[in-house]
């Protein structure tokens, strides 16, 4: 990259434009590498991500398809199966459940199906989230439902440098990879280093370190839970932020640490209360970490509702950063 | 549920000896509990009429809950009970109670103190008793950090910790306890060690003469001079009689001495003979049977077993010439006595066979000096060879 | 006999005995097959193909070891008739780990990496959209092969036949479908499931080139397939060809048959493949019982051996349960 030459230093940009920049790079570095979903070519990407792909790639290889997600998804397990390396945009989480066959069915079963002898080595993108008052059927989060599946890996990027960099190590996983994007992301900007490049998909992160309590949290929530960490440490309470990163498979070893290390723990997770990501967690704390604990383990999850349209209802039903910090003080014994 | 020692942490109640409506008085026995150290009879330090017993026979419930009402003079009776309550009888502190929450799940309220996990590990640890601590944690729960400052804060209050509540085997749940508080004795006393030799047989010779005229059951064993013996040369030397607490020592409220009783099925209890000073020796005799025989059915009062302002412990029966003791805590002294032998012994003069005991004291170096050690021995010697001064 | 007048010329004689060998090596594969689920040798389902053994036999001779085969849960007949060793798929029904699976799939999902067969696909519907996928990695390597992917009739019904019609179509991809009519969607007839019960006319709908055969006619299966086969490999984009045929035998191993009449099974057994065949076979001089019994007896030889492999082979221990959920072993 030309920013790179300038001195090693690092490169503004937003989520969009990382993805895409993970996209081309992908496309340019492999021949058998090709985009295909909804609208990915002429219209550009329902959120524009893929946009000026086409022209640089020609149609062979940045595919429009029907709106059929059932076959354009088993399509590129076909295809991986085949030899080639697809990438498969599916406009949201939402819509996903149209080819859930082919995901839970197909993908994610034909390795051990077949005793091992094929491996599908496919990318599934997805958007996912709410909080643009898209109402209940394109706001839901259901990274905790794909998460529950072996067979398949499920990754969501909440950073820059991590939507640069997981598609590539996605690529070059020989089993099928999700990558859930939250919506509300792509808008988000900044720096990374101009050479930055892929990044592992197996491991969680501390985003911010403290020693009072982990949050743990992933995706959009990471923003949210950051500025909770910032305005508890007003109160003279130093949040710890983990950043799962990998929904599946979930690195126990960073989280279990962390808690150990605080005693206390809040997950804070865009997928509903009950029976989500959240939940899984919380098992593996109790089972693991039940003994270093020094309070409950808390949740603060999208309420209990389809997400509704209306702005004040749809922020109500959704994890915030006021909700994050109640939960915090509530476990410190600040509230009770 | 009384705390019947810092080392307890629940009880099972066995059975009531009241039943509602029956009016007490301060100090009846009211109920029997089976506790790590055996039955126990509790008693009320409450007057009034019994409302309402709240825990059921049978039932094992952590120390503080509260196991039954009791209506004072001219008090309306409560309304008809809404379920268990939270624990009030808890001495200190009391812990915040949880704010109901729409978002907390409905059920009864706790019925014991909240520790969390690590909490209760650290103590363990450290040998607090985490249910004793103030809790800063959610709904006023016990956490770490309460347990770390309890512990850097004042750590001779510690109480001793045993690990479950509700040990399977009573003799290795006592074990445990005799364990817990014997190790935390010698972690934290800096014991010392006094004996001497005491002529012991005019002091015989007149308890023989006494026997002579009292009926069989009243007749007065040595052991009960010794005690009482003990009980009035502490007069002498209050600072060995009372407790270490907070980094400083308290006088005991009267002399209440603790006598050291070895159980049929291994380890041993120290109940108290209640102002044992003032008590005359038939009583002390008295009281020793008693509680001889209450200790070894396993039916001890509760204030018998936390009362106790220091401890006699004698083996003389087994043979031994000395005993170089362990002190209870948080008492500040214990005084053993060995077997009564014939010895040698010079008299004005002359060597004559006489019958000694060698007394020894093991004492709280913080709180006293050897010097007023010694003089603890050197009244009790006095006392005891002015017999009838002891009756 | 109208059809056979219509029906395409008898080929030379080794092939003819090759294509009754074939058949009738499917036919005794399965009945052995069903002997051994009732000793309980085998378990969970079992899809007999007997009776439709024309198609996989048929359809096979068009296709060269480089094209792709993507099938049903009542593809033994396919595996047999595509090359796979017999003691293999005897040794995954039994759950063997020298099952061609490693006995992690059973009767209803056979894979075989060597004849790029890719299944053994129990979820009706589920497969074409792998053989668009198949077609589409082939076409973009540009490499000159075939998937052919088998589907019942019932598959009709779901929108994953659709979509996929559709989008191998409008990407004009190498894929063959072959959807094997036996009437029955497991026990609902095809007047009861569709609309229009001319199955070919769906797929013309979709500008796919469509045929309707006679799926009990090996030489007509062959034929078809060979057309088919030969316009795809042209660049005309996917073919269509339903293959109206009949399974003599129960939808699977415990099924009491209510919904058909024992008439229409004993009317469509005269029309049997191989009895038709082989009758063709002798009425043309090709076939004597000395040749019948020389391929019987090389059949059972190799049925036995199956049987015997698959009795030889081991379970595979508890231990690697876990194997083969990822391509690393370390992973979830």
């Amino acid at each position: 990259m030309t920013a790179h030459a300038a001195g090693g230093g690092t490169i503004a940009l937003t989520y969009r434009e990382a993805v895409r920049a993970a996209l081309r790079e992908a496309l340019e570095a492999d021949p058998r590498v090709f985009l295909m979903g909804e609208d990915v070519g002429r219209y550009g990407g329902c959120y524009a991500v893929s946009t000026g792909l086409l022209a640089d790639f020609g149609p062979e290889r940045i595919r429009d398809t029907p709106l059929s997600e059932s076959v354009f998804v088993g399509a590129g397990i076909g295809a991986a199966l085949g030899g080639m390396r697809p990438i498969v945009e599916v406009m949201t989480v939402n819509f996903s459940l149209l080819a859930i066959d082919q995901i839970v069915n197909n993908a994610a079963t034909i390795r051990h199906m077949s005793g091992g002898q094929f491996s599908i080595p496919l990318v599934i993108r997805m958007a996912t989230g709410g909080g643009k008052q898209l109402a209940a059927q394109h706001s839901h989060s259901l990274e905790g439902w794909y998460a529950h599946i072996p067979g398949i890996r499920v990754v969501t990027p909440a950073t820059i440098a991590d939507a640069r960099g997981m598609l590539a190590s996605a690529l070059a996983c020989p089993d099928p990879v999700l990558i859930f994007e939250n919506a509300l992301l792509y808008n988000e900007k900044g720096e990374i280093p101009a050479d930055a490049g892929a990044v592992d998909i197996d491991r969680a992160a501390i985003r911010r370190p403290g020693s009072d309590v982990s949050l743990i949290t992933y995706g959009g929530s990471l923003g949210k839970t950051l500025t909770a960490a910032e305005s508890l440490a007003g109160q003279g309470i130093e949040a710890e932020v983990v950043d799962l990163r990998t929904l599946r498979p979930l690195d126990d070893a960073t989280i279990l640490d962390s808690v150990r290390r605080t005693r206390r723990a809040v997950i804070v997770d865009e997928g509903w209360r009950s029976v989500g990501i959240a939940a899984e967690v919380m098992a593996r704390i109790m089972e693991q970490a039940f003994y270093d604990l020094d309070a409950p383990v808390a949740r603060v999850c999208s309420e209990e509702v389809p997400i509704p349209y209306a702005r004040h209802l749809e922020a109500a039903a959704l994890p915030q950063t006021d909700k994050i910090i109640r939960a915090v003080e509530h476990l410190m014994g600040s509230h009770d | 549920m009384p705390s019947l020692g810092s080392d307890m942490e629940a009880g099972t109640l066995v059975e009531w000896l009241v039943a509602p409506g029956d009016t007490v008085s301060r100090g009846d026995i009211v109920a029997v509990v089976e506790t790590q150290k055996g039955a126990i009879e509790i008693e009320t330090f409450e007057a009034g009429v019994v409302d309402r017993l709240v825990v059921e026979p049978g039932t094992e419930v952590p120390v503080g809950t509260v196991i039954a009402h009791i209506r004072g003079a001219g008090e309306p009776a409560a309304p008809e009970a809404p379920a268990p309550e939270a624990p009030e009888a808890k001495p200190k502190p009391k812990p915040k109670a949880p704010k109901p929450a729409a978002a907390k799940p409905a059920g009864p309220a706790p019925t014991r103190v909240r520790v969390s996990p690590v909490a209760r590990r650290r103590a363990g640890q450290l040998g607090i008793d985490p249910e004793t601590l103030a809790g800063t944690g959610p709904g006023g729960a016990v956490s770490l950090e309460d347990v770390e400052r309890a512990a850097a804060a004042a750590p001779a209050t510690a109480a001793s910790a045993t690990r479950a509540a509700t040990p399977p085997d009573a003799s290795a749940a006592m074990r445990r306890a005799i364990a817990a508080a014997m190790a935390r004795s010698k972690r934290e006393i800096p014991h010392y060690y006094l004996s001497t030799t005491i002529d012991l047989t005019q002091a015989l010779d007149w308890l023989e003469a006494e026997n002579r005229r009292l009926p069989v059951a009243g007749r007065l064993l040595y052991g009960a001079l010794l005690v009482k013996a003990t009980a009035l040369a502490l007069g002498e030397v209050p600072e060995l009689n009372g407790f270490w607490r907070d980094d400083g020592f308290v006088p005991g409220p009267g002399i209440h001495v603790g006598a050291a009783i070895a159980l049929r099925r291994g380890g041993l209890v120290a109940p108290a003979i209640h102002d044992t000073d003032g008590k005359d020796l038939g009583a002390v005799m008295q009281a020793l049977r008693d509680l001889v025989q209450r200790a070894r059915g396993g039916r001890l009062r509760a204030s018998e077993l936390s009362d106790p302002t220091v401890t006699v412990t004698s083996l003389g029966e087994n043979g031994v010439e000395a005993v170089f003791p362990v002190i209870y805590p948080p008492q500040v002294a214990i005084v053993g006595f060995g077997s009564v032998v014939e010895r040698p012994w010079s008299v004005d003069g002359r060597i004559e066979s006489r019958r000694v005991i060698t007394a020894s004291l093991a004492a709280d170096h913080r709180v006293s000096d050897g010097h007023r050690g010694a003089l603890f021995l050197r009244a009790l010697d006095r006392r005891l060879q002015d017999p009838e001064t002891l009756a | 006999m109208t059809q056979s007048e219509k029906g395409p010329a008898m080929p030379d004689r080794a092939h003819a005995l090759d294509l009754l060998r074939g058949m009738i090596r499917i036919r005794r594969f399965e009945e052995k097959c069903a002997e051994l689920y009732s000793a309980m040798k085998i378990r969970g389902f079992l899809h007999l193909c007997i009776g439709e053994e024309a198609i996989p036999v048929g359809v096979m001779q068009a296709l060269t070891p480089q094209d792709a085969i993507v099938a049903t849960y009542r593809e033994h007949g396919h595996a047999l008739a595509r090359g796979m060793s017999a003691g293999a798929v005897m040794a995954e029904m039994y759950g063997k780990v020298g099952g061609c699976s490693r006995g992690r799939g059973g009767s209803m999902h056979l894979f075989d990496a060597a004849t790029r067969f890719y299944g053994g696909n129990a979820i009706v519907g589920g497969g074409l959209p792998l053989a668009v996928g198949l077609g589409l990695a082939d076409r973009m390597q540009e490499k000159a092969n075939v998937t052919a992917c088998f589907f019942g009739e019932g598959a009709v019904a779901e929108g994953e036949f659709h979509e996929s019609m559709n989008l191998a179509a409008l990407w004009r991809l190498p894929v063959l479908f072959l959807c094997e009519n036996n009437l029955y969607a497991m026990g609902t007839a095809l007047q009861l499931s569709e609309s229009n019960t001319d199955i070919h006319e769906k797929a013309a709908g979709y500008g796919v080139a469509s045929e309707a055969v006679d799926g009990m006619d090996v030489l007509a299966v062959e034929a078809a397939a060979r057309r088919a086969s030969d316009a795809i490999r042209a660049g005309k984009g996917p073919y269509f060809l339903e293959l109206r045929t009949y399974r003599f035998r129960p939808h699977s191993m415990f099924d009491p048959e209510l919904y058909r009449d024992k008439d229409e099974i004993e009317a469509w057994k005269r029309r049997g493949p191989i009895v038709t065949f082989s009758g063709h076979l002798r009425d043309a001089g090709l076939l004597d019982d000395a040749a019948l019994a020389s391929i019987e007896a090389e059949v059972e030889r190799e049925v036995d051996e199956a049987v015997a492999f698959a009795e030889a082979s081991d379970w595979e221990p508890v231990g690697d349960l876990t194997r083969d959920v990822y391509t690393e072993e370390d992973a979830a």
